[in-house]
């Protein structure tokens, strides 16, 4: 009695921990905040707050597609996502590419004659597109500078701040 | 024994420029059906994704070197700049190979912005018409100049049908034809994407092999039947551009030419130009055959009937 009482005492305490871990596992997975700094030659890296963002959407298909295991409506991608499981990889840098037009992801595309997914937009593309489409909907912020912080070198490239243009000149004019 | 062989050789002669003008002519309009080397890359610009940034616009300034802008890039009031008293919006310049502008479509939704720049035609018109070949197409599917051999008559800038080339006005001189190339000397010709397409964050320019961006493009139209309006701008034009263009307004109210012919401008010319060898190798020798026959009849008139000698002879 005493003996089996301890077994289910062990079975439980090891689906516990099991849970427990599940639980830690995926806390761990979901960040609070992102970090997004790819642009930070030009711009000032933005601090994504992830939790803000979970607790406005109802759905974590609502940026992450099929990957978090939450099935898909899009009509075109439920054809074959409809009931997918959630993959291992769920942030998008992990699909959407940091240099989608290099020569190097040209030529892999080129040699991937499999390839479904033709049109897959690069990692810059999906946040501001994703990102810009939701802000002007909701009203959140939209202008560039709203998000991130020109660097200098953003300055110089752009010619604003102190390296605006002192006056109009005369250009042509056709 | 002079005049028939006279006779003989003219006819060879006549018979043998007609050969050669008529095979030239065929290869000529062989040539009617090029579509662009088969590795040729280009951009598909999606006007459905552009908020008018200029991003592409400050990308280009700083990649080849032009001049500091009057107004920063970040700047909009640039879209209400007109010319030719409201006419017309910003054009390509020596200082600018790619420009931005604003529309507002006639149903009065959202602005709609458009990029201009060359669109790096499949035969290119400013190529055809250069008389000092300062034009290459390359088989990256950019078109580029030599500025050196260029003499500056500007027949190019007449011959684009987009009215892309800009003369370098202010350069008293060393006036230069200046265009976009596509950043072939700093990219494209080493696989990368020119420096307007990396830096925009929208991709609304999307750099690839034509072939395949006609794909894309058709791919986006059949996903968002409503979003498009159901045509690929310079997958014909003129013979087909490496730029091409994606719109949710009707084109010509975004400022693109719908009226442009399918065919390459060249065709245009080309039977004309097939005459020009013709007329150059048949009329020297038909009417010096004319002069030589009056001749000959005036001199037979003088003459003892040669002619029966010479036919002996050549037995």
């Amino acid at each position: 009695m005493n003996t089996k009482w301890c077994r289910i005492m062990g079975i439980a305490a090891a689906l516990l921990v099991m849970m427990l871990a599940a639980t830690f596992a995926q806390a761990v997975n979901v960040p609070s905040t992102i970090i997004l700094d790819s642009l930070s030659r030009l711009y000032e890296e933005v601090k994504f707050d992830h939790e803000m963002h979970i607790d406005l959407t109802d759905d974590c298909a609502d940026c992450h597609h099929h990957t978090t295991g939450t099935g898909t409506t899009n009509r075109e991608c439920a054809q074959c996502h409809s009931d997918s499981e959630g993959t291992s990889a769920v942030a998008c840098g992990a699909c959407h590419l940091e240099q989608p037009f290099s020569a190097q992801s040209i030529m892999e595309k080129e040699q991937n004659s499999d390839l479904y997914h033709i049109d897959k937009p690069g990692l810059k593309a999906v946040f501001h597109l994703n990102c810009l489409k939701c802000h002007e909907e909701a009203g959140g912020p939209a202008g560039c500078q709203d998000c991130h912080e020109r660097t200098e070198t953003g300055h110089a490239f752009y010619d604003s701040g102190r390296y605006a243009p002192a006056g109009k000149k005369q250009g042509s004019d056709h | 024994m002079k005049g028939i062989s006279r006779r003989k050789f003219l006819a060879a002669t006549v018979l043998g420029s007609a050969a050669t003008v008529l095979t030239s002519t065929d290869k000529a309009l062989g040539l009617n059906n090029f579509e662009g080397y088969p590795e040729g890359m280009g951009v598909l610009v999606d006007l459905t994704r552009c908020v008018g940034c200029r991003s592409c616009e400050a990308a280009c300034n700083k990649e080849q070197g032009l001049p500091a802008p009057d107004l920063p890039f970040d700047d909009p009031s640039v879209f209400d700049e007109t010319f030719h008293h409201g006419s017309q919006k910003r054009r390509t310049d020596e200082n600018a190979y790619t420009v931005v502008n604003r529309y507002d479509p006639d149903d009065g939704g959202q602005p709609v912005y458009r990029k201009i720049q060359c669109n790096h035609c499949n035969e290119p018109a400013c190529l055809t018409s250069c008389f000092v070949n300062a034009y290459t197409k390359t088989r990256e599917g950019a078109v580029i100049y030599d500025s050196t051999v260029c003499v500056g008559c500007r027949t190019c800038m007449v011959a684009c049908p987009f009215r892309i080339p800009a003369y370098s006005y202010s350069s008293a001189l060393h006036p230069q034809i200046r265009k976009c190339i596509f950043c072939y000397d700093t990219r494209l010709r080493y696989g990368d994407p020119p420096a307007c397409v990396e830096t925009c964050p929208q991709e609304v320019l999307t750099f690839g092999h034509r072939r395949n961006l006609i794909k894309i493009a058709h791919e986006r139209i059949r996903r968002h039947p409503a979003k498009y309006i159901d045509y690929v701008y310079g997958e014909e034009e003129v013979g087909g551009t490496g730029w091409m263009y994606l719109s949710s307004v009707p084109f010509e109210q975004v400022g693109f030419d719908t009226t442009l012919q399918k065919e390459p401008i060249l065709n245009n010319a080309r039977e004309f130009l097939a005459t020009v060898p013709m007329v150059l190798a048949i009329w020297p020798a038909l009417f010096m055959g004319f002069h030589i026959l009056s001749a000959q009849k005036h001199r037979d008139g003088d003459d003892n009937d040669p002619g029966r000698d010479q036919e002996g002879d050549e037995k």
